[in-house]
This record gives structure tokens, C-alpha cells and sequence, in this order.
């Protein structure tokens, strides 16, 4: 048998025994709970009240919760339209099933998604040691959810909002978003709509260039934008920024710390601009001044390895926490199953 | 066992740092947290939140930096809650909404029960456009945001009355990724506007570098990577009594595994290093 | 003239307007209205993402390239998590409107919502979780102390990684708690002082360039964005 195949032969059939001893020991891991609460709404016909507080004398015919204050309130009448009702599912811990607390069920399709997140997690980790069809379907799997989910998103939360909610503001009440307030259309979108158009163009096989209308809009509004506010914010601002006091003073004393800083601060500032000045030689007392901060920029980029470091290590924190705590069930820091989690039963 | 160690096949590396990882977070271990001062600051501008006062919290994130950038959004949540602030939820990322759903099933619905939907907090949801977005609500929040991410016309909502842009909130909160994130809220937002409202961010260990220009003129203080997310929680447990609840110390939890992890990294690049120079020496003879 | 000379145009004119916008108080209503449309019309682009990646990927399907099994895949993940969000499969209505099927959010206790939850949130966090594990291979394989610079950049990460965590408090404990040499101030004075300084300038140069490279595109002498020459 080949050294690779052995490995993941062991991998797999270790990783399966673990999860069958844990399985075993636990009465099941990785399950996920849900407290079922019935929703209920009625329409009632009842006196309109203004915002003062006073009836106007016409009548409202609003939908409340079934059951309400509201629906028992003086004036409210129903009518005939029949009541809608759904299930609303609320996050529920372990410890709550196991107290037996109306209306907390097990979730078979939270617990299949908690296992099938476990088991993308685990494909896409398997890169580490090598390229294999696990980690390559889960890349798929992530393209195609990653593309789509970015749609649906400028779908709802962009083009028909502010596209067709103002072009066509009572289809869209009238189906998709009945808050939507305006009434008139707005004809000065169908501008965008067309360069939108012009947009997905690029798709076409043929008169692709015409999708370079709205790409120059978009070019042309992030120069205009970016010109002032990199100016505005990163040039003016910073170079008042660096302009402080060489002798720096408290209570009328010289502040000598406070002084130093400062003298450091502008002169390493100057020293780093030295430096990206490449229409001149670095040679002589130039030369050397950028050598400075050239030190200087090192010391920026050693911080920002160590911050990077920081940031990535966090990630992968957070993978083997969901790992851990939500699937394995090996741990319990935030007390939510009343079982004792392994280790502490281990270690007392 | 030079060679070998030269030779190193990096998996050994990524399994060590696996078991280095994995092991505290198992066991649990948590060590003491010193707050820096950019920290302190930062929350410290939180505290001065009076009860009513408007708050934009930007949530500018995905689920791909909520290991390190969660546990700060809650304590922002939870501070700003605490001190009775409106706060008005927003993101320019796409999965944002969907994490600010979150942070109100986590904190504000089990821990903030009085707080009503629309009269104390609101989700205005996401909008495309990274800086554009920040140049339209500067000026005209409504023109954009023509209802919140629930569908809900934005002039029904009773906390929208008086806020017509970003200028009307006392205090901008941007917990930040990357683009379009705090860096943009500083430049096209405070920079614009410095007199109008105060700002502070959150941000990964990757951001902050480039944020610290900033403060503290256009941004008094940063709670920066994992790091000021448990220094945060440090001084909320301390002052408001949260020794007692997990949820609000998940950063803390983490630096377990990040200590470790650190020292891993000095190890192997002193290792790598000692390497280097023996391999140079070895080269001279 | 329609593929080269009218793009142009559109850009100074968006451009000006955005510039204008700024410095001339009446029309600062012009340079929202143009802002709006650039954020509708970057809503837009994701459907042309997500077209172009389904047509690449039914190409590879048709064409048999090596690999089209995945393609497969990744187009069936994309219908799939398209449909359910387009749809609002399983979603309620909204608490105001109940009557109105259509009303609640796409991203609620739905089919989109246990997609974003158990497929979309995993794989992007695992994605970024793996860089960790590079991070110190590459430590262990690329950072040589070869000369002062990198040695100056290997020393402040060292101070960097230590002194942002407990290490760094333990290693310098016998010093006084208000001692500049604990490990931890000089990590913050690093910060404070150095990384700030060299950012800034970096920042500086970086802003005269957006300033150099935005006024060259505004006025058409950088034509790069336009494409090939057709």
C-alpha cells in the first residue's frame, strides 16, 4: 500500500472511530435545537387614531398579532379575511430539550447543516496535506454559493429597492415590498437601469464594448471621489498630523519624553518621505536620511507581520471553536448543554 | 538532523500548529489581559453615550473575520445598549445584515428584552456602492435607504424621525474587515464631517496598521485584532458585572491559543534562522 | 467614437461632477444623484459575476473540459442557492405585512438562510482560517535575518508577537508595571511611534498617487481601463 494512501487510511478510519466512541459515549453530538413558536395574525377593522392621539372618525383595517391587546381593543372588529399563520423557529440550547421547555424540539435540518458545515470545514482543511476531490468539492461548492449568494443580495437589497421601487413603486409595493413608501415614479433611475443593461452586456457574445459606458461611470465617480478625500484625509490631514512641537511643555515645564517623541515622529516621518523620493539618487547625506527610512518602514512592516499573524491565528481560532464546541461537542465554555462537557468529566 | 530539519516537509508545521491551537482551546486556559490605551479610549467614547444619544453602527464585516471580529461587535452591541443609545445598524458588505441579525438574536433580544425593533434599534441593512454609500448618507441617509433590511418604510420607522444623514448620530462605530470599511468611514465620512459626530473603529490585526495615522484626530481610539476585542471585554466585564457570562468573553477565551501560537512563530522563524546560518557556514567551508 | 470617445467623456463628466460636488454647495444634490447611480450600478455587477461564472462554468460542462465535474457542481450550488434566495423558499412574511407572502426577508429562517448558515459562512471562514497555517510555513521558510533591514523587521515582530500577549507580560514581569522596557510598552511604543510613522508616509505617497492617477483618468490621458484598442 503506498505511504499516502496509509496516512489517509488512518486518517479516516481513526477520525471515524473517534466519532464513534464519542457517539457512543454521548448519546450523540452535534445536534442543534429549536424552539417552535406558532405566529398567528388577524385583520381587524378598528377607529383611525392619529398621531396626537385622536380619532379621526374614518376606520383602519390593519392585521395584529391573534390574541392581542390589540385585537381585544375597544372598536376592533374582525373581518372576514381569513387568519395567516406560520411557525416562527428560535434558537434553543441543549439544556432547554433536555428541561423539557415547551416548545423546544431537536432540528433535524439544523443538525444535517451543522454536520455538513463540519464536513466542509474538514474537506477544505484536508488541502493542508494534500489536493484531494473532498477539498475540491467543497471549492466548488463555495463558488457556486459564494457567486450566487452576492446576487441574491444586490437583488433584494439594491435592485428592487431603488431600481424598480422607483421606477415602479406600486408593482413593487403591490408584491415584494408593500412598505415601500413612494408613490411617484422617480424617472431619473432609468438611467441607471439603463447603464445596468449596458452592464450585463458584457455577457453577450457579441458588442461587449458596449459595456464600457458604465464602467466608465464607475471609473470616472471613484476618481472624482478618491482625488478629494485621499487628499482631504491622507495627504492634508496627515501632514498636520505630523507637524507637532519639537519642545513640548506641561504645567509650563518642558515635557522631555513628549519632546523626544515628537522630534522622532516628524524627523522619521521626513526620513520615510525621503525614501519614496526615486526621481533623485539616494547617494550622499540623501542617500543616507533614506537609509533611515528605509529602518524605519522595516519596523512598520515587522508590526504589521505581527498583526497579520494575530489576525490569521484568530480565524482558525474560530474554525476549531465551531469544531469543538459546536459539532464534537468536546467543550462547553458558554454553559449551554447541562451534560458536563468530556474533558471536564476526564479531568474532574 | 540538520537536513532533516532543512528538509522539513511543511505539513509537520501545519500539524504542530494545529495541536498548538487546538490544545487551549480545549483546555480552556486563559491568562490576564492588560488594556492598552488605544483601547480604553476607544471605550471611553462609548461611555459617554447618554441614554437616547444616536448611534451608527457599521458592522463592515463577513463571516470570514468573525473570528476576530465578532466578539468586539458584541461588546459594541451590548456597550452602546447598556448605555441606552438608539442604535442604528448598518453595513457595507453584503453578509453584514445577516450578522447584525445575529448580534440582536445574541445580545439585545436575551439581554435587552425592553429594547423594541424600530424604537431602539433598526437594521437598515446593506447597500452597494463601498464609498459611495458613505457619500450619499453623509448628506441624505433616506435617499439610499428607502426601507430598512426588514422591508419596512424607512419614514414608519419612529427612531428615523430627525435622522436625515449620518451627521445626525452622535457617534459612528465601524467594526471593519477591510474595503469599504473604517478607513473609509475616517475619509469620506469623518474628515468630511469632523465637527458633526465622533468615531472610533474595530478592526482585524491586518487594518490596524493603517488605521493608526488616524488617531486620535479623526479617531480618538481603535480596539485592534482579537487582541483589543478581549481588552474590551476585559473593561466591560469589569465595570458592568459580565464575569459571569461566557458570551461576552469569547475574546478573552481566544488569546489562549493565540499566546501559543505566537510563540510557535518566534520559535520557527529563530529555527528557520539558525538553519540559515548554519547552512552559510557550511557553505564557506 | 461610440466604444472609445463617449466612455471618456462619461468619465470626466462623472468625475467633474463628483469634484464639483464638493466645492460648489448647489451641486452637492448632483454628486449624490450620480453616487446613487454608481451604487445601484455596483448592486448590477454582482448579477454579472454571477452570470459570467455560470457561463464559464456551462462552458467547461459542454467543452468536457478536464475538471467539468465540479463545474458541474459549482453551477447546481449557484441555481440551487440563486433559486432559494430569489424565491424566499421557506421564508414568512413579515410581521407587518402578513398578508403579503412575499414581504420577509430573504435571509430568514428560509432555505437561503440555512445555505448561508451550513454552506456559505464554513467555507468562507475555513478559507481564511487555513492562511494561519501558511503564515507559519512561510515563517519557518522565507524570513532570514540576511541583513539589518530584515533583521530590524524579524526583531519588531518578535516584540510585536510577544507583547500582545500574555508571553510578552511573564517575560518582563521583574520590571516595575510602569517601566518603558516591559515587553508590552515597547510593543505599543512600536505602534505608537514607528508603525504610525512609517504608515503615514506610505499613506502620504499612496494619496498623491490616487491624487496623480484619478486626475489623469478624469482628463483621458490614462485610457488603460477602456480595454484593447477595438
Amino acid at each position: 500500500m503506498k505511504r499516502e494512501t496509509l496516512i489517509w487510511s488512518i486518517i479516516m478510519i481513526g477520525g471515524l472511530l473517534i466519532l464513534g466512541v464519542r457517539f457512543a459515549m454521548m448519546g450523540g453530538f452535534g445536534k442543534v435545537y429549536v424552539r417552535e413558536v406558532p405566529v398567528n395574525f388577524v385583520q381587524v377593522e378598528r377607529p383611525e387614531v392619529a398621531e396626537d392621539g385622536t380619532e379621526t372618525g374614518e376606520s383602519e383595517t390593519v392585521w395584529v398579532a391573534g390574541g392581542s391587546p390589540e385585537e381585544a381593543a375597544a372598536g376592533a372588529v374582525r373581518t372576514g379575511s381569513p387568519s395567516v399563520n406560520w411557525t416562527k423557529r428560535e434558537a434553543a440550547l441543549p439544556k432547554q430539550f433536555n428541561a423539557r421547555e415547551p416548545g423546544v424540539i431537536f432540528s433535524l435540518r439544523d443538525t444535517i447543516g451543522t454536520w455538513f458545515a463540519a464536513f466542509l470545514t474538514l474537506s477544505l482543511f484536508s488541502f493542508l496535506y494534500r489536493d484531494n476531490a473532498f477539498y475540491k468539492l467543497a471549492e466548488s461548492i463555495f463558488i457556486g454559493v459564494s457567486a450566487a449568494y452576492w446576487m441574491v443580495v444586490g437583488f433584494w437589497s439594491v435592485i428592487v429597492p431603488n431600481v424598480f421601487g422607483s421606477l415602479a413603486p406600486n408593482f413593487v409595493r403591490s408584491w415584494a415590498m408593500p412598505g415601500l413608501e413612494a408613490t411617484e415614479p422617480d424617472y431619473m433611475y432609468v438611467v441607471p437601469l439603463i447603464l445596468g443593461v449596458m452592464l450585463l452586456w458584457r455577457l453577450a457574445p457579441r458588442g461587449g464594448w458596449i459595456s464600457r459606458w458604465p464602467l466608465a461611470l464607475f471609473i470616472g465617480v471613484f476618481a472624482g471621489l478618491r482625488m478629494i478625500q485621499f487628499i482631504q484625509a491622507d495627504f492634508l490631514n496627515q501632514v498636520r498630523n505630523s507637524v507637532v512641537p519639537f519642545v513640548a511643555t506641561e504645567g509650563g515645564r518642558i515635557d522631555f519624553g513628549t519632546s523626544i517623541w515628537n522630534i522622532v515622529s516628524v524627523l522619521g516621518t521626513l526620513a520615510c518621505l525621503t525614501y519614496f523620493f526615486f526621481s533623485f539618487e539616494h547617494k550622499g547625506t540623501v542617500g543616507k536620511i533614506a537609509r533611515v527610512g528605509t529602518w524605519i518602514l522595516m519596523i512598520t512592516f515587522g508590526a504589521m507581520f505581527g498583526y497579520t499573524v494575530m489576525g490569521r491565528i484568530a480565524l482558525l481560532t474560530g474554525r476549531l471553536e465551531f469544531l469543538f464546541i459546536d459539532w464534537l461537542w468536546l467543550i462547553d465554555p458558554t454553559g449551554t448543554r447541562a451534560t458536563a462537557s468530556l474533558i471536564s468529566t476526564l479531568t474532574g | 538532523m540538520y537536513q532533516a530539519l532543512n528538509n522539513l516537509d511543511r505539513r509537520w508545521i501545519f500539524l504542530v500548529m494545529a495541536i498548538v491551537v487546538a490544545v487551549p482551546i480545549i483546555t480552556q486556559w486563559s491568562f490576564p489581559e492588560k488594556v492598552s490605551k488605544q483601547t480604553r479610549d476607544a471605550y471611553a467614547e462609548v461611555e459617554r453615550l447618554q441614554p437616547g444619544d444616536r448611534v451608527l453602527l457599521a458592522l463592515d464585516f463577513d463571516p470570514a473575520s468573525a473570528g476576530e471580529l465578532s466578539p468586539m461587535a458584541t461588546s459594541f452591541v451590548y456597550h452602546c445598549a447598556t448605555r441606552g443609545a438608539k442604535i442604528y445598524f448598518m453595513s457595507l458588505w453584503p453578509v453584514g445584515p445577516q450578522l447584525i441579525e445575529e448580534s440582536i438574536a445574541k445580545v439585545l433580544k436575551p439581554d435587552f428584552p425592553d429594547m423594541r425593533y424600530g424604537h431602539d434599534y433598526v437594521n437598515l441593512g446593506y447597500k452597494s456602492g463601498y464609498e459611495g454609500v458613505i457619500k450619499v448618507i453623509i448628506t441624505d441617509l433616506k435617499k439610499l435607504y428607502t426601507t430598512d433590511h426588514r422591508g419596512s418604510g424607512i419614514n414608519s420607522i419612529p427612531m428615523m424621525a430627525g435622522v436625515e444623514s449620518v451627521q445626525d448620530m452622535d457617534l459612528v462605530i465601524s467594526v471593519s474587515a477591510g474595503y469599504a470599511g473604517a478607513k473609509e468611514w475616517v475619509m469620506y465620512a469623518k474628515t468630511a464631517y469632523p465637527d458633526k459626530f465622533n468615531f472610533i473603529a474595530g478592526c482585524t490585526g491586518v487594518q490596524a496598521p493603517p488605521l493608526l495615522p488616524y488617531i486620535p484626530n479623526q479617531m480618538p481610539g481603535l480596539v485592534a485584532a482579537i487582541k483589543g476585542a478581549a481588552e474590551y471585554e476585559k473593561l466591560m466585564a469589569e465595570q458592568y458585572g459580565l464575569e459571569d457570562q461566557p458570551k461576552y468573553k469569547e475574546g478573552l477565551r481566544r488569546m489562549g491559543s493565540q499566546m501559543f501560537a505566537h510563540i510557535l512563530m518566534v520559535m520557527l522563524i529563530l529555527l528557520g534562522n539558525v538553519l540559515f546560518f548554519m547552512g552559510r557556514k557550511e557553505a564557506r567551508r | 467614437m461610440m466604444k472609445r470617445t463617449v466612455p471618456l467623456f462619461i468619465t470626466a463628466i462623472a468625475g467633474i461632477i463628483m469634484i464639483l460636488s464638493y466645492f460648489i454647495p448647489p451641486a452637492q444634490s448632483w454628486g449624490e444623484d450620480v453616487a446613487v447611480w454608481f451604487d445601484i450600478l455596483a448592486g448590477i455587477a454582482f448579477l454579472l459575476g454571477g452570470g459570467n461564472l455560470l457561463m464559464i462554468q456551462l462552458r467547461k460542462m459542454s467543452d468536457r473540459q478536464p475538471g467539468w465535474g465540479y463545474a458541474a457542481v459549482t453551477a447546481i450550488a449557484f441555481i440551487v442557492t440563486l433559486y432559494a434566495g430569489l424565491m424566499k423558499v421557506g421564508t414568512h412574511p413579515s410581521a407587518e405585512f402578513p398578508n403579503r407572502p412575499w414581504s420577509g426577508s430573504y435571509n430568514e429562517d428560509g432555505a437561503f438562510y440555512w445555505l448561508y448558515e451550513y454552506a456559505f459562512k464554513p467555507l468562507t471562514a475555513t478559507m481564511f482560517a487555513m492562511l494561519a497555517f501558511y503564515v507559519a510555513s512561510a515563517a519557518f521558510r522565507a524570513f532570514r535575518a540576511k541583513n539589518i533591514e530584515a533583521t530590524l523587521l524579524l526583531i519588531t515582530a518578535f516584540i510585536i508577537l510577544l507583547g500582545r500577549t500574555y508571553a510578552g507580560v511573564w517575560l518582563t514581569d521583574f520590571l516595575p508595571e510602569t517601566s518603558p522596557f516591559r515587553l508590552e510598552h515597547i510593543a505599543d511604543g512600536i505602534r505608537d511611534l514607528f508603525t504610525t510613522v512609517g504608515t503615514r508616509a506610505i499613506m502620504i505617497g499612496i494619496a498623491l498617487g490616487i491624487a496623480s492617477t484619478s486626475l489623469k483618468i478624469i482628463l483621458g490621458i490614462d485610457r488603460s481601463y477602456l480595454g484593447s484598442k477595438e
